[in-house]
């Protein structure tokens, strides 16, 4: 039920942020990750960030997707 | 019959289509109106003359790339181009709403002119109205094209075949996520440009070159590259499958669309042309249109087969495959 | 690491003796799983149903009605998400009151919503607050900061839900048989991972929290039938990237602060206690039902229309009498054909190709 995609923190003014989307730029409402810095991912929802996530390079999921399958019963 | 006519008959989509069908093609009965090309070949002694009309509304009147008197230009020259046709003129009827600025209108006249040049057509005839404030968005332009057929070529949405191969000459959704963020609207800025471009120079000389190995060519404008291989799946009664990995998407375009919530496939383009070509000279046409700028990117995405014909679908990397359908003609943007 | 296709070949081995349903219970899951042609890569005897966690259709053509009525007000400027033009309300759509005239405005953000109001002195703006938990922060924000400006001319018509309520409703149902669940995963960002532990420790059922890519849905979906073929009931945080145990505090007591729990109807379960959110006592001038004294919401559900049993996972659209013929995306008859999300949209578009689940 919510779209919301990962952006990079390019820089803050007060509750808002320029986050960067693969080069398209919006400004995004803060208030919700408190503790974000310029640098950080969030994910965005509706124009504002709801959690601050790890760059996409370092999301590790794929490297599951080996061992899940030996799990045996 | 009652009703009202809504914005999304006017998007390019499912709306669109049964709108003209029902209002237009059960009046104008025409078989190249039928045949429901870019152009009309009309028989002449001696050459086959191609012929075509688009108007032109687009708001904001400009953006990233251009605006739209070039696209007034390179509309009509493209659809020429789309059946073969030597662009031979052009002509532009332009109705303006009162309180337009003058030197608005000088930028776009320019930027006509400027277009022309480039794709070495002529603008030869002209007609200008002026409206009451509130009876046009600004201004609208229509323009009317005429070419000559190149011999050897049989062109139409109707003569994809299975075996055949599905190419695009470039990024998909480059103009219509461009437009979307020139309204305004949104917030969202990006250094991303429309992909407006005459391409009569660029494919005509291929055209030339395979003859009917190339049976389809169209630029999938309003209701992008989905609509667009929709609108020959159903013309062709084939079946056209694509490989997602294969569709070139700029990064951009992703990250808006990801955002709002829109698909690409949706997205017009105003300077690509979906090709569909025989398979012995797909790899090699592939070549020779990388060699150009306007097709560096160009890909081979898809193949057309007869398992389900009239219908589009999608394979993705891991296997699975859905249908990519007609479009419903408004793009929202959504939170889900 | 093998590659995606020695991937589905295994997986499709291993579990092609298994005889189950599971459910998920997000519109965005429901959307990218039908997008990557999911359903018919599973081996046969897995089935795929969908839950009520798409907020467009468990919003029921009542509120839509109200919100059509109130566009014919000439100093009324509704704002909407783009997700409800199309949905139908007793009379007409949105779009369709749009097209006879009605102020009718499209933003991607609530927050735009409050630039609208604030650029539109001696104009009433409704913003149309529909979502779930992880909507519901940001129409929060959007009403503070209505407040903070001093913007007057601003009020939200609320349909937000709350998750758990309908779903423990539709877990107590016995026609409903489910073996495991997909929990929806930028909810839990807001509400937390450990708000879905109820599910395995009250209901004994296998509980897995994906994130939105092909290939997390597909690890969720292996871990959950790991779990079934185990026997075992567990809740299973695989988004632990975005999803912390506690979910977003400041998110939480903004909503607690802002929104106060209501009885609301949803589509399919009827009246389920605390499963809405309406303004609080300090933000009820922003209410748009106070501002415009709006009654109750009645709700005509079209004749044979199977939405509601659709939405709880207990048919599926091509039992309903409805779908593909009068009803299709183009002229949508209930909601579950307009929303994209929606279980008939993407049975509709996705469903065509091999055997439809």
């Amino acid at each position: 039920m919510c779209l919301a995609i990962p952006g990079e923190v390019m820089r803050i003014e007060g509750t808002k942020g320029e986050v960067n989307f693969l080069g398209a730029c919006r400004l995004v409402n803060l208030s919700l990750v408190p503790e974000v810095k310029a640098g950080d991912y969030v994910l965005v929802h509706a124009g504002c960030a709801i959690q601050i996530v790890p760059p996409l390079e370092a999301q590790e999921t794929l490297k599951l997707f080996g061992e899940i399958l030996q799990e045996e019963i | 019959m009652p009703g009202r006519i809504k914005l999304s008959e006017g998007g390019g989509g499912e709306a669109t289509a049964r709108l003209i069908e029902e209002v237009f093609r059960s009046r104008f009965r025409h078989p190249e109106i039928l045949r429901g090309n870019d152009a009309a070949i009309l028989n002449n002694p001696g050459r086959k003359l191609a012929v075509t009309t688009d108007s032109f509304v687009i708001t904001p009147w400009r953006f990233p790339g251009g605006d739209i008197g070039k696209l007034a230009v390179c509309g009509t020259v493209n659809d020429l181009t789309m059946m073969g046709a030597i662009p031979l003129g052009l002509t532009v009827s332009l109705i303006i709403e009162e309180g337009f600025e003058r030197d608005y209108l000088e930028i776009i006249a320019q930027s006509m002119v400027e277009t022309a040049m480039e794709a070495e057509v002529p603008v030869v005839a002209g007609d200008t109205k002026v409206v009451n404030k509130g009876a046009a968005d600004g201004i609208f332009i229509n323009s009317t094209g005429v070419g000559t057929v190149i011999e050897g070529t049989q062109l139409g949405g109707e003569y994809a075949k299975p075996g055949d191969r599905v190419i695009v000459t470039g990024s998909i959704g480059d103009h219509g996520t461009t437009v979307l963020l020139a309204r305004g609207e949104l917030g969202i800025s990006s250094e991303l440009i429309s992909d407006l471009a005459p391409l009569n120079n660029f494919l005509l000389p291929l055209v030339r070159k395979y003859g009917e190995r190339i049976r389809v060519l169209r630029d999938p404008t309003r209701g992008g590259l989905g609509t667009t291989l929709n609108e020959i799946a159903r013309q062709s009664k084939v079946s056209i499958r694509l490989f997602e990995e294969r569709i070139p998407i700029k990064p951009e375009v992703r990250g808006i669309t990801d955002l709002l919530g829109l698909d690409p496939l949706y997205l017009a383009n105003e300077g690509k042309a979906v090709i569909i070509a025989a398979s012995s000279c797909a790899g090699e046409l592939v070549d020779q249109l990388r060699v150009n700028d306007l097709g560096k990117e160009t890909a081979l995405i898809g193949e057309v087969t007869k398992e389900n014909p009239g219908l589009v679908s999608l394979r993705n990397q891991m296997g699975g495959e859905r249908i990519i359908p007609l479009g419903s003609g408004e793009l929202l943007p959504r939170i889900c | 690491m093998r590659n995606d296709s020695e991937f589905i070949a295994e997986f499709q081995t291993k579990f092609s003796r298994m005889n189950c349903s599971l459910m998920e219970v997000c519109g965005t899951h429901t959307n990218v799983i039908r997008k990557a042609g999911i359903p018919q890569l599973l081996p046969k005897g897995i089935r795929l149903l969908s839950g009520p966690g798409c907020p467009v259709c468990v919003t029921g053509s009542g509120y839509i009605e109200q919100s059509v009525q109130l566009s014919k007000n000439q100093e009324v400027i509704i704002v909407t998400f783009g997700d409800l033009l199309k949905v139908p309300g007793n009379t007409c759509t949105l779009n369709e009151a749009r097209a006879a005239g009605g102020r009718i405005k499209v933003v991607y953000s609530p927050l735009d919503a409050v630039e609208i109001a604030e650029n539109s002195p001696g104009q009433e703006v409704v913003f149309l607050g529909v979502g779930f938990e992880t909507t519901a922060p940001v129409i929060a924000l959007a009403v503070k900061e209505a407040l903070r400006k001093g913007i007057r001319n601003f009020s939200v018509h609320p349909a937000l839900k709350v998750l758990n309520p309908a779903m423990k409703a539709l877990l107590k149902d016995p026609e409903l048989s489910i073996n495991g669940l997909i929990a929806p995963g930028h909810l839990s960002v807001i509400t937390g991972a450990k708000s879905f532990a109820f599910l395995p420790e009250d209901f004994g059922l296998p509980t897995v929290i994906t994130g939105f890519r092909v290939e997390e849905i597909w690890l969720g979906l292996t871990a959950l039938l790991n779990q079934i073929k185990k026997g075992c009931a567990t809740l299973e945080n695989m988004y632990p990237q975005a999803v912390s145990p506690e979910g977003n505090q400041p998110a939480q007591r903004l909503i607690r602060e802002v929104f106060t729990p209501e009885d609301t109807e949803w589509r399919g379960l009827g009246m389920v206690p605390g499963s809405g959110l309406g303004l609080s006592e300090s933000y009820r001038n922003f209410d748009a039902r106070v501002r415009f004294q709006l009654g109750p919401a009645t709700s005509n559900e079209p004749p044979g229309c199977l939405c509601g049993p659709i939405l709880l996972g207990k048919s599926v659209p091509n039992q309903c009498p409805h779908f593909g013929r009068s009803c299709t995306p183009e002229h949508p008859v209930g909601p579950c054909m307009v929303s994209s999300e929606g279980t008939c949209a993407a049975d509709f578009y996705y469903g065509k190709i091999g055997v439809n689940k």
